[in-house]
């Protein structure tokens, strides 16, 4: 029945390991030009962000001239930043600084508390036990998927409502309750955690928070970390939450990504070579951390996390 | 002395600790969550713009649901639009992800065929995920800008292939397909990872029966990855649905232009209705508060069946440890 069956086997060999070594490099071939896609808009960004506006709008004799990089990077970031040479209408909508400071802030602020008391929630419900443990880990589970989309309108009106609108304090401390991290710790604490090690302490008199901060917090550092990594960019990405709080309109307060809104949705902005430069300091930073940390991130992927 | 002491300390309970540990996360959700959740159904019961403080009953969900005179028409007409952009807009990021994702995931976890460099090709892969969806959106607005100031307008006019530059913005089709291009183009790495722990996750010596007895690559995908990998499939499946429900970012921010107006109505999900309702016209918090409402009890279904796999796959993993636990102490009763 076989095909091969009568060929010698050395035959059949050769011919399935070339079959194979074909098979691998179209696969190669196919992904390469995957990655090129996925990396191209990125690379046009870059590209065009060191260019001046007559030059990509201009006519190019040959259009791979388009892919690369020109010369007027410098004046791009100063029209930016600079206030002699500036461009108004940009310095209005757009301020490097502000925009880094107020998302660095955030992200640090909500990104520290998501971490620390996630770990301190799967701690106490995996160390103790008490009546509502069950009924606490099953609503934590429950609620892990509800997105701050359904309950915003709630949300704002109450915010506007004790006048803690245009205030940092409602995107920094709902980081404290984040169901998904703490089932992520959950499910981290159950698989490494080792219970003894809390009779150990108690026996030699260390009481129960200083367990959690001197036995439990470096036990569960891997988790924190990757868990750190992910509640930092999605804080230092989030536009929903400031865009809809943060009313007053004042370029002090805003965020990184409602400035890059801003820009992008002006349209007495003219100076395409600078509007590229906006977005693209906007996502450097996110990039470089991104290649640092690849590792943690990518295996952190699957312990969960909200996807579109 | 001594034998005194356990005795003692078995009676401390040390149950009020954990309440103490888990309290902060519960006032803070409290406030944060649970309260806004049962104001905004509140909300849902009153009035718009000048008449928030009337309670209206149901009026605003037989409105935006079913219709009726001339301002609950044109409010009935929005949603509808809206939760059929989410459709669309969902499913055509949805299909093309999974298929790429899938191909690539059994691609890179194959024994037999082996890619170079896969490690290179999931941090490339992965990489749109963790850029700002802001600044995504911003990038492709300008690229495909509506002018001849847009990246590709000015590529194609420069090969001659367009007099005019094609406004691809404001063109329904054009500006959908970009919108789902984005949204493919962020999520497929991380679909594929997914993908990949639960192929990963499939005992390995089925594959080398399988190769032993001869089955072809495709049989290999349709009888043993594709059934073995329907439990994560569905996971992946149902939370991207409720990502979908909640896509907001790109659709609110791809347009030129500035104003609730130059919204383009092709692109304008659930989220984004919510959003404008209760944002950019006159609070009108009864509206946005009913379309939440009824995105909550959807989401809420979808939310419902990732909680039985999270337990169900937990509860098996425990069955497991237990028979395992079981079975050796039946071996060492036997010693």
């Amino acid at each position: 029945m076989d095909k091969y069956a009568n060929r010698p086997a050395g035959e059949y060999n050769a011919n399935y390991t070339r079959n194979l070594k074909i098979q691998g490099a179209l696969k190669l071939v196919v992904c390469i030009f995957i990655a090129i896609v996925c990396l191209l808009p990125i690379w046009l960004l870059i590209v065009n962000a060191t260019k001046a506006t007559q030059d990509i709008i201009g006519n190019a004799s040959n259009p791979l001239a388009r892919l690369i990089p020109g010369t007027n990077m410098i004046n791009n970031i100063k029209t930016l930043t600079s206030s002699k040479n500036g461009n108004p209408e940009f310095l209005r909508a757009f301020n490097v600084f502000y925009g880094f400071r107020n998302s660095l802030f955030i992200s640090i602020c909500a990104c520290a508390l998501s971490v620390f008391f996630s770990g301190l929630t799967a701690y106490g419900l995996t160390v103790y036990d008490f009546k509502l443990k069950n009924f606490s880990t099953t609503f934590i589970l429950l609620v892990m998927m509800i997105p701050m989309q359904v309950v915003s309108t709630g949300f704002l009106q109450f915010m506007v409502q004790i006048k803690l609108y245009d205030n940092y304090i409602p995107l920094i401390i709902p980081a404290i309750a984040a169901p998904q991290v703490v089932f992520f710790m959950l499910q981290y604490m159950r698989s490494v955690f080792p219970l003894d090690i809390v009779e150990a302490a108690r026996i030699d008199g260390c009481g129960e928070f200083r367990t959690f901060m001197q036995i439990g917090l470096p036990i569960l550092k891997p988790a924190f970390a990757v868990q750190a990594i992910f509640a930092f960019v999605a804080n230092w990405n989030n536009y929903y939450t400031p865009s809809m709080l943060l009313l007053s309109g004042d370029l002090k307060q805003k965020t990184m990504p409602m400035m890059v809104a801003a820009v992008l949705n002006n349209d007495k902005i003219n100076d395409i070579g600078a509007k590229y430069m906006a977005v693209a300091i906007s996502i450097i930073p996110v990039v470089v951390i991104y290649l640092f940390l690849s590792k943690y991130i990518i295996g952190g992927v699957t312990l969960g996390s909200v996807k579109g | 002395m001594q034998s005194l002491k356990p005795q003692g300390r078995k009676s401390i309970s040390y149950a009020k600790y954990g309440y103490f540990f888990i309290l902060p996360f519960f006032i803070v959700y409290v406030f944060f969550m649970i309260y806004p959740l049962i104001n905004t159904f509140r909300l849902s019961l009153y009035g718009n713009g000048g008449s928030a403080d009337t309670m209206v009953g149901f009026q605003n969900f037989k409105w935006i649901l079913f219709g009726g005179s001339r301002p609950a028409k044109a409010i009935h007409e929005e949603f509808i639009r809206s939760l059929g952009n989410t459709v669309i807009l969902w499913v055509g990021n949805f299909v093309p992800q999974i298929i790429l994702s899938l191909l690539l995931a059994v691609w890179f976890t194959d024994s037999k065929v082996k890619i170079k460099g896969t490690g290179a090709f999931k941090v490339i892969m992965y990489m749109p995920n963790i850029i700002t969806a802001t600044s995504v959106c911003g990038l492709f607005l300008i690229l495909f800008g509506n002018t001849k100031y847009g990246a590709v307008n000015a590529m194609l006019l420069d090969m001659g292939t367009i007099t005019e530059p094609v406004r691809f913005v404001d063109n329904v089709t054009s500006s959908r397909i970009i919108v789902m291009f984005i949204q493919t183009w962020m999520w497929f790495g991380n679909t594929m990872i997914l993908l990949m722990s639960g192929i990963m996750g499939i005992d390995l010596s089925l594959f080398e029966a399988a190769s032993i007895d001869g089955a072809s690559s495709g049989q290999v995908f349709f009888k043993i990855t594709l059934p073995l990998l329907k439990p994560i499939f569905l996971y992946v499946l149902i939370t991207s649905m409720i990502g979908g429900l909640q896509m907001y970012d790109v659709p609110y921010l791809f347009h030129e232009g500035a104003g609730q107006d130059a919204i383009r109505k092709q692109l304008e999900t659930v989220a984004v209705f919510v959003y404008k309702h209760f944002h950019l016209t006159s609070p009108n918090y009864g509206y946005s508060a009913a379309a939440s409402v009824i995105l909550f009890f959807i989401t809420g279904i979808l939310g419902l069946l990732v909680y039985r796999f999270n337990t169900s796959s937990d509860d098996r993993a425990a069955a497991k440890s237990n028979r395992k636990k079981s079975k050796n102490s039946k071996l060492l009763g036997g010693f």
